[in-house]
């Protein structure tokens, strides 16, 4: 029985992961309809800037988050000005490959400007396991784990009051229901953007820095980050909560399966039970847990 | 109105009612289309028009109700069964495949008239060349009937507005209906290309003696074409006549005039 | 040579629908075709046909099957590496376990194996649709992937988990395994390419492909007028599979010589076919041919220019030929969403009217 609970926590902690992941693809799906495949190659690229800023040029740990902010937001800027502005009201699939294209690019920029070797990356966070939980339940869980799941909760407390609460929340859910109707209300399209894809940068950084702490900054990071795709799948493509619960699902069903059918079949079943267990739920739910159904139209 | 299928009558729909969740969008409508009429429903926006075609060609499913076409009843029809049995429509918002071809979107309407297999496709010799170059001509057919020979390779995503229109009643002639479906076909238009259309109603109904319900917002139009007006309002049937029954029916003005609705 | 149709009147309908309706363009086509099989085996050397064409007519081929499946029926695939998988074992296995029954039936029948899993995974197109389904196709790549690394089956429990072609012979010829026939390899490929493309030009053309095309424009309205989207997703799946599992096929059994499943078939083969239709053009078959050639071509070029050019290390090149393709496909979804065949199309009508602009 505790074998089975330090299993699903540990489900759990590689699902906040996910989340981290899936919530800056949420982040801008919701204002601009765009499935951003890149996202996952953002949180390898803020989590390399990072390094590379600390590395290269020796900045203090809090500089060269300021640092990587500033590059992401100027990433954030440039994405607007050169791809987002053409590609206004094509058809989701179209941006869609963009963002593929997306992903290529800034795998490549990458690797140029900071080299693709795999880097260390030592913030400082508490590595090794949590002592009080070995004492108090005998069961093993990594600090850096519980220090994940803090900051995730923050992270979405944080964008639940943002988007509620603040004029540009609301300019920015006028835009996710309608690109016209809110331009026409005089909301600036192009500002919205750069403000949305800013925050998924920065929520982009946070997974990187989150996984980079864990298994090392290096380009597999990106593929994990594949697995946010399965989670939004559960979760809904515009549900913040959705995002959070989905990933808790997907880490914990894919340790679970791991640990005890794995053996069963060769192991390595992680690969591909979050994306089967989302193709099963989309033939029963296709709007996800959280979604709502759309009435069809002609 | 609770009319039997007389012989005459192409279909009946008896005491449809559609919802979605808590919004009733159809609330127990019963009406009859007569063989070789044109049938025109009108109503203010919301009134479940563009709803009734849709539960005529089986893309909605009412709750409650039957639909008995062509003699057959049925509680609900399905897409392909409609398409089968011979209705035909086109859309509000015009519903053309924009990367095609007029002549490659009418040939798709008469999809249902060809049969040969993926493999003599692929050769593309024998009973697939034979069943292309008859469709071709039946679909040249329409084109001249609709003047619409010039266009006939041009991709229809970049036609004027009503152009795109008349190729879409195109496709929905290619497939020979008996019912033709008619959802708003001169909204948008100038008076010029609105007279063009009824004119095109008009010989459709008498050349190829094809059945004809139609949404329209145009009164004029309307009580012009229609042998019957059928009319809705909160999905409710409000009136169903001949258009000067309709013309002076008080629940009719009072609707159109916006007497205060009591819900 | 003046490219017009000026003088070249139809006067029927057959004449109209034909595969090329204008004169100049059988010529070309029939130049084309007499290169392909005449001048360029003769010319080119080993190094050509290996490196550079054999890929490239490969490719084409699963370039042209995804894009039957994206191009024309709208259905977005990122699994076209599994399904190239699919088609290199079960040819993989048909050699090993019946090898009399000839390589090109071989072929054809990873084709046909393809086509099934391919339908099995169509499935959910049925219910979904855009990206959710690419994350469907993705649960192909990913699953088909390792079955392939986890049961041994498939790889007749080889130590290495490596799947190695046996030698095949066409008319005395070994076309495939380390002693084949450069030649011979190119004209088996070259053939398999030109039948396909013939038969693929001329389904897109009729009523299936018409079909496709309506579920990609406006499935809805298809419905409506009695396009089963069942039968026409899955047909589209089957045909794509198809020519994807005969591409995998050759490309395993032929070009390469031997496999492993998590290099040869991983994601970024689904990714490159999928670019090679977005720069070539979605929803023709041209553009197939011409996305593969380009994304054949310009990373050995750019490799060549950069490494020997340069001087720069061949990882630094490697990097740069990421964003140049990256950007390419950026720039082509801005520009020109229908990719390299548009651009081909528009030079000719500019072609037709020469020298007035109008």
């Amino acid at each position: 029985m505790l074998f089975f609970i330090e299993v699903t926590l540990s489900g759990m902690m590689a699902g906040v992961m996910y989340s981290l992941v899936a919530l800056g693809f949420v982040l801008i799906f919701k204002a601009s309809g765009i499935f951003n495949f890149a996202q996952g190659v953002m949180a390898l690229f803020a989590a390399l800037t990072l390094v590379g800023l600390m590395e290269k040029f020796n900045f203090p740990i809090w500089l060269a988050i300021i640092g990587t902010i500033v590059v992401m937001i100027a990433l954030a800027w440039l994405i607007e000005r050169i791809m987002l502005r053409h590609l206004v009201n094509q058809e989701p699939i179209i941006l869609f490959m963009a963002t593929l294209g997306l992903a290529y690019v800034l795998e490549g920029m990458g690797d140029i400007l900071w080299g693709s070797d795999v880097k260390v990356l030592d913030l400082g966070i508490p590595q090794g396991a949590s002592d009080w939980m070995l004492d108090s339940f005998d069961i093993y869980i990594e600090k850096l784990e519980i220090f994940a799941a803090v900051t995730a909760a923050i992270m979405v407390a944080f964008l639940a009051v943002f988007f509620q609460k603040t004029r540009i929340g609301r300019a920015l859910r006028a835009v996710a229901d309608d690109h016209q109707a809110a331009l026409s209300v005089g909301i600036s399209l192009h500002t919205i953007w750069v403000i949305v894809w800013s925050v998924a940068g920065i929520v982009a950084l946070v997974a990187g820095i989150m996984w980079g702490s864990k298994s090392g900054v290096q380009f597999s990071l990106s593929l994990i980050a594949l697995k946010a795709l399965p989670v939004l799948i559960l979760g809904g493509f515009t549900s913040v909560p959705g995002a959070i619960i989905g990933g808790l699902i997907i880490g914990v069903g894919e340790k679970i399966a791991e640990v005890y059918l794995g053996p069963f079949v060769g192991g390595a079943i992680e690969n591909w039970f979050a994306y089967m267990l989302a193709l099963a739920f989309l033939l029963f739910r296709p709007q996800g847990l959280f979604g709502e159904k759309i009435i069809e139209r002609v | 109105m609770n009319q039997q299928s007389s012989p005459e009558t192409i279909l009946a729909v008896e005491n449809i009612s559609l919802s979605f969740g808590v919004m009733k969008v159809l609330d127990s409508i019963s009406f009859d289309i007569r063989r070789g009429e044109i049938r025109s429903i009108i109503g203010p926006n919301g009134a479940g028009k563009s709803s009734m075609l849709n539960v005529i060609n089986g893309f909605y499913h009412p709750q409650e109700g039957s639909i008995t076409f062509k003699g057959e009843t049925r509680k609900q029809m399905a897409p392909h069964v409609a398409a089968n049995h011979g209705i035909a429509r086109t859309f509000q918002n015009i519903a053309l495949f924009k990367g095609m071809s007029t002549l490659d979107n009418i040939m798709t309407g008469r999809n249902l008239k060809m049969k040969t297999n993926l493999f003599w496709q692929a050769l593309h010799i024998g009973p697939a060349r034979v069943e292309e170059l008859e469709n071709r001509e039946a679909a040249e057919k329409i084109i001249d009937f609709l003047g619409i020979q010039a266009i006939r390779k041009k991709p229809v995503g970049k036609l004027p507005y009503g152009l795109q229109k008349r190729v879409e009643l195109g496709r929905a002639l290619a497939a020979e209906p008996e019912l033709l479906l008619l959802d708003e076909p001169m909204a948008g238009m100038n008076s010029e290309e609105k007279e063009d259309m009824c004119r095109f109603v008009l010989d459709v109904n008498s050349e190829f003696g094809t059945t004809i319900a139609l949404i329209e917002h145009d009164m004029g139009v309307v009580m012009d074409l229609s042998d019957r007006v059928l009319v809705l309002d909160y999905g409710k049937q409000l009136a169903d006549g001949v258009p000067d029954e309709v013309r002076n029916n008080q629940d009719v003005i009072d609707a159109y005039l916006g007497v205060p609705h009591e819900h | 040579m003046i490219y017009r149709e000026t003088g070249q009147f139809k006067a029927n309908y057959q004449d109209d629908q034909a595969l090329f309706p204008i004169a100049q363009d059988r010529y070309v086509i029939l130049v084309i075709l007499l290169i392909t099989f005449g001048l360029v085996p003769a010319l080119l050397n080993e190094y050509w046909l290996n490196a550079i064409l054999l890929p490239f007519l490969i490719y084409s081929l699963a370039a042209l099957g995804l894009n039957i499946l994206t191009g024309y029926c709208g259905q977005l695939s990122l699994g076209t590496g599994a399904f190239m998988a699919v088609g290199a074992f079960s040819v993989y296995k048909l050699m090993v376990a019946f090898p009399g029954i000839g390589f090109i039936p071989m072929v054809v029948l990873s084709g046909v194996i393809t086509a099934a899993v391919g339908t099995i995974f169509g499935l959910p197109s049925l219910r979904i649709k855009g990206f959710y389904l690419a994350v469907a196709t993705l649960a192909a790549q990913f699953f088909l992937i390792w079955l392939f690394n986890k049961v041994g089956w498939f790889f007749n429990y080889s130590a290495t988990g490596m799947i190695n072609a046996p030698p095949m012979t066409i008319f005395g010829a070994i076309v495939t395994g380390p002693k084949a026939d450069p030649i011979a390899k190119y004209y088996l490929v070259a053939a398999f390419v030109a039948v396909f493309a013939l038969a693929a030009k001329n389904i897109a053309r009729g009523r299936i492909g018409r079909n496709w095309m309506a579920i990609r424009d406006m499935d809805i309205a298809a419905e409506l007028i009695g396009v089963r989207p069942l039968i026409a997703k899955l047909s589209a799946f089957a045909v794509s599979s198809f020519y994807v599992g005969m591409a995998g096929a050759l490309y395993f059994a032929v070009w390469l010589g031997s496999a492993e499943p998590t290099e040869a078939f991983d994601i970024n083969q689904s990714f490159l076919v999928l670019f090679m239709i977005i720069i070539g053009g979605l929803g023709s078959v041209l553009g197939s041919f011409l996305g593969a050639a380009f994304l054949v071509i310009m990373p050995i070029m750019l490799k060549n220019l950069m490494v020997d050019g340069f001087g720069t290390t061949s990882a630094l090149a490697e990097h740069i030929q990421i964003i140049v393709v990256g950007v390419l496909i950026i720039g082509f979804l801005i520009v020109e969403p229908h990719g390299l065949a548009r651009l081909w199309r528009i030079a000719k009508e500019k072609m037709r009217l020469w020298p007035f602009p109008y």
